[in-house]
């Protein structure tokens, strides 16, 4: 376990240093200037330009400028933003709490309907059901985040009344934020409805977040397990005169997870992509809206500093993801 | 357990109940700060200078008009170099969670907030990143020679030049007054950032808690000098997409919100919760042709050429309803607007006649389109594409061209540019002068002056008319140098936008900003 553990940080640490240089140089190919975006119509003129690039350090060559960062990353330091001025690492971290949220209900959503769906659907292979679930899932899959959430909006809110439009919490409560998650925050604030509010309004971005991961998991799950229950192992369970709970919970489904926790691992991914969306709809303070905002800005350092926490997350869930494998099935981490 | 009662009680200490009257704005997005000048989004001043800060003189609320805001009265000396402010007393500064003011406003004040912009030796001068775009652009630190403290309650800006705008500059946000007495405490403290992230002013709402991309929360500022703001919070709900806002509203999470989707007019309009006001907007779009070249550099081929755009057509097209043709370069709710002048009249037949007058055969011209939207140009390419196909019918074959946003603002000023520019202007002070001298000025050859235009009887009226403290003189002045501007014809004016702004049935004392702000300052809810 300890050699499979250390392979795969080894693995880590190129990755890293790609994605340093590509999320330095990611902004700087596009076309667009932060000063002159900056400056708008005004304009600027070359000498406060210059003095501009000073303070902001792009007079410096690139590799120089590369190299900064990278030192500056060394220290903890992802820079400070030409917009706001403040520190990326804090804008990073104070709207972190917000999206990491929002994705782990979204995911728990896509999981918690997503996996019985999927095993069901295989189970009764070729049934309505089946055909329902493979059905959905893939309307869920093509539909367009942007109209999802808007439609959802409309109905639940607008003409239900059901749920809030948009934000984390009616703005009826406020108490500091302690950990910077609101279900957490809410319950600390010992506030009577804080909890709830901030309940409901979690319910349509979490639905609307989870929906693609919902619909891949659903078709991931279905195709594993339909794979698995033609193996010989379960004919052998099922001729042993084993439940047909068992034999699907315990024998097949064991294995076929092994491609559903990748696809899982993989949808973090698309959870922080679609969070991007998700964030604008729902007005969620994340780090999709702030990044996109930054790259609209031309915010090298937030955008750079932004792009690398990112993919270090990327890169962790896939690194828990990996370890998971072995848990679930020890052949795994004995066969590296 | 315990240790989460203890953390249950500490948060509950810090825990606030709204008050009856909430106010709450569906903002558009989050201040990139709270210091007003070192930023230029109306984003960040609707969340900063127009809530929190006063200045010297402001704008009357709804209006460009100046009246007295920290200073009483003022001055100007005979020469226009001495601008003499006397100071209102007992003026109080917010107490908040950082800061107790243990004196008054006065002229310290006003030194360390023009000072820390002015000086680069000053010690807040790089805090935050020293970048005081706004203080630059209007030319500042060159207008500026320097600015005495007479006593405790009257200052003095001595100009290197006269400058009649000078009064409408000082009422803009970058102009908001600072405690220096704040600023000395972080200092001290070693926390000088705190300065900008945690403001204190005297306007009549103070910053209670701002949370990035989510909200702002306010209080009304109980001493503010004019009395206190009729509502008790004021609720920044920070909403960036426009349907999303107007849902918002009308399920009553908010009270008013800006800029909403033309799609979503006519709803807003037959929606009975929502009372849509509607403003012209301080604005103007236009084409820009390039005086420098041929054959551009004759004032009738460009006068031709703009009998043969069909503004209606544009207003209809690109603006849905949402703005009017304009004739003049500067919009009709600024002072000294010339409404005598007579625009070039849309006559294919006539303009076709003219460019042959003018021994212009099979023209072939570029058209710039931004490729972004702004609020004098929604859809630059939809305009580009209408003007291409108007040039079309009098013979002028058009290529439609467009780069980057920031490319595009640059090689736009290029002196020897193919081609006519789409662009437009919203006005920073109400000023004439910053509009005409801006982007007709022989200054602005080679950089904001699109046209590359320089006709000296026009500059002769514009440089008159900015060392002239009068107003009525003044406004002679700009009346003249709008004629000279369409017997010249640099530009096509195309259009100025209307603002909307939708608000619940239930706000009352609303009045819409000509700059594109919002101040909510005697706004109540019945």
């Amino acid at each position: 376990m300890f050699r499979f553990l250390l392979s795969r940080l080894t693995m880590i640490v190129p990755t890293f240093i790609g994605v340093t240089i590509a999320a330095f140089s990611f902004i700087r190919l596009l076309p667009g200037d932060p000063i002159l975006l900056m400056a708008g119509e005004r304009g600027v003129t070359p000498e406060r330009r210059a003095e501009l690039e000073a303070v902001m350090g792009f007079d410096r060559p690139l590799w120089e400028q590369y190299l900064g960062f990278l030192g500056d990353l060394l220290q903890g330091n992802l820079g400070v933003s030409i917009v706001t001025k403040a520190p990326v690492l804090e804008e990073f971290l104070g709207r972190f709490p917000a999206t990491l949220e929002l994705s782990v209900i979204a995911i728990v959503f896509a999981v918690a309907l997503g996996l019985p769906a999927g095993v069901i659907a295989a189970v009764r292979r070729g049934s309505i059901f089946d055909h329902t679930v493979m059905g959905i899932s893939l309307t869920g899959y093509s539909m367009p985040i942007f109209w999802w959430g808007l439609l959802l909006i409309i109905l639940f809110s607008g003409i239900l009344g059901w749920t809030p439009v948009s934000g984390r919490i009616s703005f009826l409560y406020y108490f500091e934020p302690v950990t910077g998650f609101m279900l957490i925050d809410s319950l600390l604030s010992g506030q009577p409805g804080a909890f709830q509010s901030a309940v409901m309004h979690l319910i349509l971005p979490a639905v609307v977040l989870g929906t693609i991961p919902l619909a891949v998991i659903a078709r991931q799950t279905r195709s594993a397990m339909l794979e698995v229950l033609s193996e010989d192992y379960v004919r052998t369970a099922r001729a042993k005169g084993l439940s047909p709970a068992r034999v699907i919970g315990v024998h097949a489904l064991r294995n076929a997870l092994i491609t559903v926790v990748t696809v899982i691992g993989l949808q973090v991914g698309v959870l922080l992509a679609g969070a991007i969306l998700t964030e604008t709809i729902f007005a969620w303070p994340g780090i999709g809206k702030w990044m996109i905002d930054s790259i609209f800005r031309r915010d090298y350092p937030s955008v750079q500093g932004g792009l690398l926490m990112i993919a270090s997350i990327v890169m962790l869930v896939n690194l828990i993801v990996d370890l998971t494998y072995g848990l679930i099935n020890p052949s795994i981490r004995h066969e590296r | 357990m315990k240790s989460r009662f203890v953390l249950a009680a500490v948060v509950a200490l810090f825990a606030t109940q709204l008050h009856a009257k909430t106010l709450i704005f569906c903002s558009e997005g989050s201040p990139e700060g709270f210091t007003p000048s070192l930023y230029t989004a109306g984003t960040t001043f609707d969340a900063s200078s127009r809530q929190v800060y006063n200045r010297l003189v402001e704008f009357e609320i709804g209006t460009t008009k100046i009246i007295p805001g920290l200073a009483e009265s003022w001055t100007i000396s005979p020469d226009g170099l001495i601008y003499t402010f006397n100071l209102r007393k007992g003026v109080k500064f917010h107490t908040t969670r950082n800061f107790t003011p243990s004196r008054n406003f006065n002229a310290e004040d006003v030194l360390f907030s023009f000072e820390r912009q002015f000086s680069k030796d000053h010690p807040y001068h790089m805090v935050s990143g020293g970048a005081y775009e706004y203080f630059n652009g209007m030319s500042m630190p060159d207008l500026i020679k320097r600015i005495e403290k007479v006593d405790d309650y009257t200052v003095r800006f001595i100009l290197n030049r006269p400058e009649a705008p000078m009064i409408a500059n000082l009422a803009m946000d970058f102009a908001s007054i600072h405690s220096a007495e704040y600023a000395e405490k972080m200092a001290t403290a070693g926390t000088m950032d705190t300065f900008d992230q945690s403001p204190v002013g005297t306007g009549p709402f103070q910053l209670v808690a701002y949370q990035k991309d989510a909200f702002i929360r306010y209080k009304a500022h109980p001493d503010y000098f004019r009395g206190k703001a009729a509502i008790d919070d004021l609720v920044f709900a920070i909403t960036p997409d426009a349907s999303v806002r107007y849902q918002k509203l009308k399920a009553g999470e908010c009270h008013v919100m800006p800029y909403p989707n033309p799609a979503d007019i006519a709803a807003m309009r037959t929606d009975p919760a929502v009372n849509l006001m509607s403003q012209e907007g301080l604005n103007v779009g236009y084409l820009a042709y390039n005086a420098l070249m041929p054959p551009f550099d004759n004032p009738r081929v460009r006068k031709a050429l703009n009998m043969a755009i069909n503004k209606q057509a544009i207003i209809d097209a690109v603006f849905q309803g949402a703005g009017k043709v304009a004739k003049n370069p500067i919009p009709p709710t600024i002072w000294s607007y010339n409404n005598a002048t007579v625009d070039d009249s849309y006559d294919p037949a006539a303009a076709k006649a003219a460019l042959a007058a003018a021994g212009v055969k099979n023209l072939k011209m570029k058209v710039w389109a931004m490729p972004v939207q702004r609020p004098y140009n929604p859809n630059a390419r939809r305009m580009a594409e209408l003007i291409q196909a108007d040039f079309g019918k009098v013979g002028v074959e058009v290529e439609i061209v467009s780069y980057e946003w920031g490319e595009y603002l640059k090689r736009s000023k290029e002196k020897d540019r193919d081609g006519a520019v789409l662009l437009g202007w919203t006005g920073d002070n109400g000023d004439p002068d910053n509009f005409l001298a801006v982007l007709l000025g022989c200054d602005g050859v080679g950089g904001s002056n699109r046209a590359q235009w320089c006709y000296k009887p026009f500059e002769d009226l514009i440089q008159k008319a900015k060392v002239v403290s009068d107003i009525a003189e003044r406004t002679r002045l700009y009346e003249q140098a709008q004629i000279a501007f369409k017997s010249q014809a640099p530009w096509a004016t195309i259009a100025h936008s209307v603002v909307f702004k939708p608000l619940r049935k239930e706000v009352v004392g609303f009045k819409i900003d000509p700059f594109g702000g919002h101040s909510f300052y005697g706004v109540d809810l019945k």
